[in-house]
């Protein structure tokens, strides 16, 4: 079911910079994501990564340059606005509730597609009843979908770290993202751990089509995803094209390997 | 069409109770009506017809699906079964072909097997974690036209095996995520094929008439299942049964238990292995019961607590790892939980099995036993999900006493049987009012036991299968010229009580060099029984001294360490450390001491022992898939260590080659320390020192 891949691009990032006092994390900086792919950003540590997907959702406002999603341009976005607009995000640290159970955690993903007012969410009734149940439906689909039917009930914060990792994904899975920003959905994890998590962000792709772009310190596990990668060093995106392009470049590797001066 | 007078057995009790002396002088609860093994119905799909028209609306499946559970009634039941079967001859299956069945326990594979058998053709359950090579193996063998897959990874296993299978026509799978852009001419989704059916039944009578015509022309000579044989000794073989056997046997024990269609049961063990063919497969046809399907195999427990089964059965190792749990959970409760859980405990221990087989105790204890009944077992039954069990069944292996006596003196019903797969599980069981840790029971219903001379039990059964698939020498091997099933197994009857005391493989029992008497599984059982252990494997066969080498239970340990801030980095690490090996030690020597009491086997007590570097594992070949250890195969797998064990080195050096789930291979090293034992009086000094 895999999204057509035509070349409509979903969102387009000009020219975009930003500082941190002296420190400039990103130095005109311009990429896109097409439609249904699946997109990464590369870059060893402190290369401005996180910043880059902080800007694309909102919560950092770029110094200059111009964001376009679907079509719309702004220089400033608030982060609500971006996941109203369509864009979800989980987090390098995992950013779940953590007494929640991890049901109640991918249900939160839903509360902007919640159309009844907060009264009759607390009635719990009728038309509210109704609501919440084809929520939870759709909750479940995706608890199914993740395979965690195990630890539905269990409060996330006495869940092993993959695992929040998990449900992080399913809370933003549930928002139906036009946009899934993935910050380092294998940071700190295992080897199996790894491989369920990319099998997942494949079938994620696969099956409803989401167009993801991640952000990936390790860079032998974006090769296989990614569809096209962007990498970043200082700032500066010194790559971009496919997997096999960037292997070759040798600013890619410089920045790796470093080199001798 | 249907026998009324035959059925009275199944309807709720009558209060016409009585004794009739069987063969075995075992009560049997029932009504004279005789059944002689089904009546009339001497198929599958008959029964299932049956039960459409007498349990209709019913239930006779549960499924947790999206979180809820989805139940369909005997009447669909039979309605999708005779689609799914129109659907499978469209698609081929004729009378007489085999179809694979892989996956876990789900409604639609447990259909595939009753479609199967309306056709005439026959199933053949595959372990659903066998690797694909074990699943090459006997799919090729079985000959299987058509394969039911449970999902992408059971269909992906079997295409990547599929040039080995010329025979191999079409796989239908269950779950259709990740299989849209399969090649859907090899592969269809299960739901495709019982709709198709659906459509070509309503459109075509004749095709009608053709279904009919199949389940007319069953008779109870038809083979039913063919089981393959886990594998404890070698390649697996294919155990064929027939239809009358199996409904047969399957209906002295629904009776024996009184089973009706008011029981419920989760069906969560393997299905390829006979217990689940038998217990909950046969028997729900059988009575009519409830089969609920667990939503996956991480969430059993959570289902076993919304279903509350009536009727269960677990390996031992399965009561085990559940009071393992509970203790754990226990040991974080508040103290004065854990205080009254512990008196309770004990008023159970002293009290319980007289309270549940009705014997005298006095008022004080009674009172006591039912303040404990309400303030911890029936809670405790409750969180485990057992609160509704009426009968509980546990088997294949020894059950520790106290394991046994615990689940015994809460007011479960637990007892144990003895069987295999070529009798169609059952040979002996034990009855309601007489229960002992050690003894599998009396013979079961209609069943003949004996014991030669070699003290190897064998049987006469009435669901004893008719042969090995393809394995003509094999069957004559087992089969005794006047029609009795050798077991393999070692026992005797006990005097006291009659019941049948098992002591090992027959094969496997040897003695050590000075003549000693060496039963290798009962040292193991011996050692398993305590918490800390997860498995062993003893040697000693020809060898002047026992030795033993030990697996530590990585949760119960790992709690250990816990607590007495014992830091760990791996499995490895942890079964290496000092302290481990100290508190294992105490362990061993426990079971040195009770061996010395024994007047056979206290030359066996166990000298050296070595705690292995990783778990023992069904994917390297190690264990069966039913949990058994493969002593010759460790032997020679591990020979570095057996060596060091017997030439008194104190370290030894061990690398092994691992499989990962996916298939793939490692490697493991490690430096493994070797410890001494003291041996308890009764026993001659070890001759060489170390």
């Amino acid at each position: 079911m895999r999204a057509p891949d035509t070349n409509e691009i979903l969102l387009h990032v000009e020219g975009v910079a930003l500082a941190f006092g002296g420190v400039r994390a990103l130095r005109d900086v311009s990429f896109n994501v097409r439609k249904g792919e699946i997109r990464a950003i590369i870059g060893p540590n402190g290369a401005g990564k996180t910043s880059m997907l902080n800007v694309v959702n909102g919560f950092y406002h770029p110094d200059s340059g111009t964001i376009t999603f679907k079509g719309r341009t702004r220089t400033r976005m608030q982060p609500f606005e971006a996941a109203r607009g369509g864009i979800a995000r989980t987090f390098q640290n995992v950013a779940l509730f953590k007494g929640m159970s991890a049901l109640d955690n991918i249900m939160a993903g839903r509360t902007l597609k919640v159309r009844r007012g907060l009264l009759w969410q607390m009635l719990r009734y009728g038309p509210a009843l109704a609501e919440e149940l084809e929520h939870r439906r759709r909750v479940e689909e995706i608890i199914d979908f993740l395979e965690i039917e195990a630890i539905r009930k269990v409060p996330v914060g006495r869940l092993p770290y993959g695992l929040q990792k998990r449900v992080e994904l399913g809370r933003a899975l549930a928002m139906e993202p036009d946009l899934l920003l993935l910050d380092e959905p294998m940071a700190g994890m295992n080897l199996e751990e790894k491989e369920d998590m990319s099998r997942f962000i494949v079938d994620v792709n696969n099956h409803y089509g989401t167009t993801i772009a991640l952000i990936e310190h390790d860079m032998a596990v974006v090769m296989d995803l990614s569809d096209r990668v962007a990498v970043l060093d200082h700032g500066v995106k010194i790559a971009d094209g496919t997997p096999d392009e960037v292997k070759k470049s040798q600013a890619v590797i410089d920045a790796y390997l470093g080199v001798s001066h | 069409m249907l026998d009324h007078a035959a059925l009275a057995w199944l309807l709720p009790k009558t209060g016409r109770h009585h004794h009739k002396q069987g063969r075995t002088n075992a009560p049997v609860f029932g009504i004279e009506t005789d059944m002689a093994g089904g009546g009339s119905f001497d198929t599958f799909p008959k029964l299932l017809l049956r039960n459409a028209a007498q349990f209709s609306t019913r239930p006779a499946f549960r499924l947790k699906e999206l979180g809820i559970w989805q139940s369909w009634t005997w009447a669909q039941v039979a309605e999708i079964v005779r689609a799914y079967a129109a659907g499978l001859h469209r698609l081929g299956l004729q009378p007489g072909d085999t179809i694979a069945v892989v996956g876990s326990n789900r409604p639609k594979l447990y259909w595939t097997m009753m479609a199967a058998q309306t056709l005439r053709a026959i199933p053949v359950p595959v372990y659903s974690d066998a690797v694909a090579d074990e699943l090459a193996f006997v799919l090729a063998h079985a000959e299987a036209k058509l394969v039911a897959a449970q999902d992408q990874e059971q269909v992906d296993k079997v295409l990547s095996v599929s040039d080995r299978l010329p025979q191999l026509d079409k796989i239908v799978y269950d779950e259709t995520r990740g299989l849209d852009s399969y090649d859907h001419c090899r592969s269809i989704a299960i739901g495709k094929v019982i709709e198709d059916g659906r459509a070509a039944l309503a459109g075509d009578a004749a095709l009608s008439e053709r279904i009919d015509e199949f389940v007319r022309a069953g008779n109870g000579s038809d083979i039913a299942v063919i089981l393959y044989t886990s594998g404890t000794t070698g390649a697996s073989k294919g155990v064929m049964l027939s239809t009358r056997g199996c409904i047969d046997a399957a209906t002295d024990t629904t009776r024996f238990d009184g089973l009706t269609y008011d029981d419920v049961v989760l069906a969560y063990l393997p299905l390829a292995w006979v217990g689940d063919h038998y217990l909950n497969y046969v028997q729900g046809i059988i009575a009519g019961f409830c089969t609920a399907c667990p939503e996956s195999s991480d969430t059993i427990e959570q289902d076993r607590h919304e279903i509350g089964p009536t009727f269960y059965f677990a390996p031992p190792r399965g009561f085990e790892a559940m009071l393992t749990r509970l203790m754990i959970r226990m040991e974080d409760a508040a103290p004065i939980k854990r205080r009254t859980f512990k008196y309770f405990l004990e008023v159970a221990r002293r009290y319980g099995e007289q309270v549940s087989s009705g014997k005298s105790v006095p008022l004080s204890g009674r009172l006591l036993y039912a303040l404990g009944r309400f303030l911890v077992y029936e809670p405790l039954k409750n969180v485990l999900g057992l609160s509704r069990v009426r009968v509980a069944y546990t088997a294949g292996e020894a059950i520790g006493p106290d394991l046994f006596a615990f689940y015994r003196s809460i007011g479960l019903n637990l007892k144990q049987l003895y069987g295999q797969t070529e009798a169609f599980l059952y040979v002996t069981c034990q009855p309601d009012s007489q229960i002992y840790s050690d003894t599998v029971g009396p013979a079961a219903p209609n069943v003949d036991i004996r014991i030669t001379e070699s003290s190897e039990v064998q049987f006469h059964s009435p669901g004893m299968f008719i042969g090995y698939f393809k394995d003509q020498a094999k069957t004559a091997e087992v089969m005794t010229p006047d029609g009795y099933v050798k077991t393999g197994d070692a026992g005797f009857l006990d005097e006291k009580t009659g019941h049948l005391k098992i002591i090992d493989r027959a094969k496997d029992v040897g003695k050590l060099a000075d003549g000693t008497m060496f039963a290798p599984k009962y040292l193991e059982n011996k050692l398993k029984f305590f918490p800390n252990i997860r498995e062993a494997v003893t040697f000693g066969d020809s060898k002047e001294f026992v030795c033993a080498m030990l697996n530590i239970d990585p949760i119960a340990v790992a709690n250990w360490a816990e607590r007495n801030n014992v830091a760990y980095g791996s499995y490895q690490e942890l079964a290496g450390h000092p302290l481990v090996y100290e508190m294992v030690a105490k362990d061993v020597a426990a079971v040195n001491r009770s061996l010395a009491q024994e007047k056979m086997l206290a030359g066996a007590q166990i000298r050296r022992f070595v705690i292995l570097h990783k778990e023992l594992d069904a994917d390297d070949g190690e264990l069966t898939r039913t949990q058994k250890v493969r002593r010759r195969f460790i032997a020679e797998r591990y020979a570095p260590l057996l060596t060091a064990l017997y030439d008194g080195s104190y370290e030894a050096d061990i690398s092994t080659e691992v499989t990962f789930e996916d298939g793939r291979k490692g490697t493991i090293a490690a430096r493994v320390k070797i410890r001494d034992m003291q041996v308890t009086n009764g026993a001659k000094p070890r001759g060489k020192a170390a």
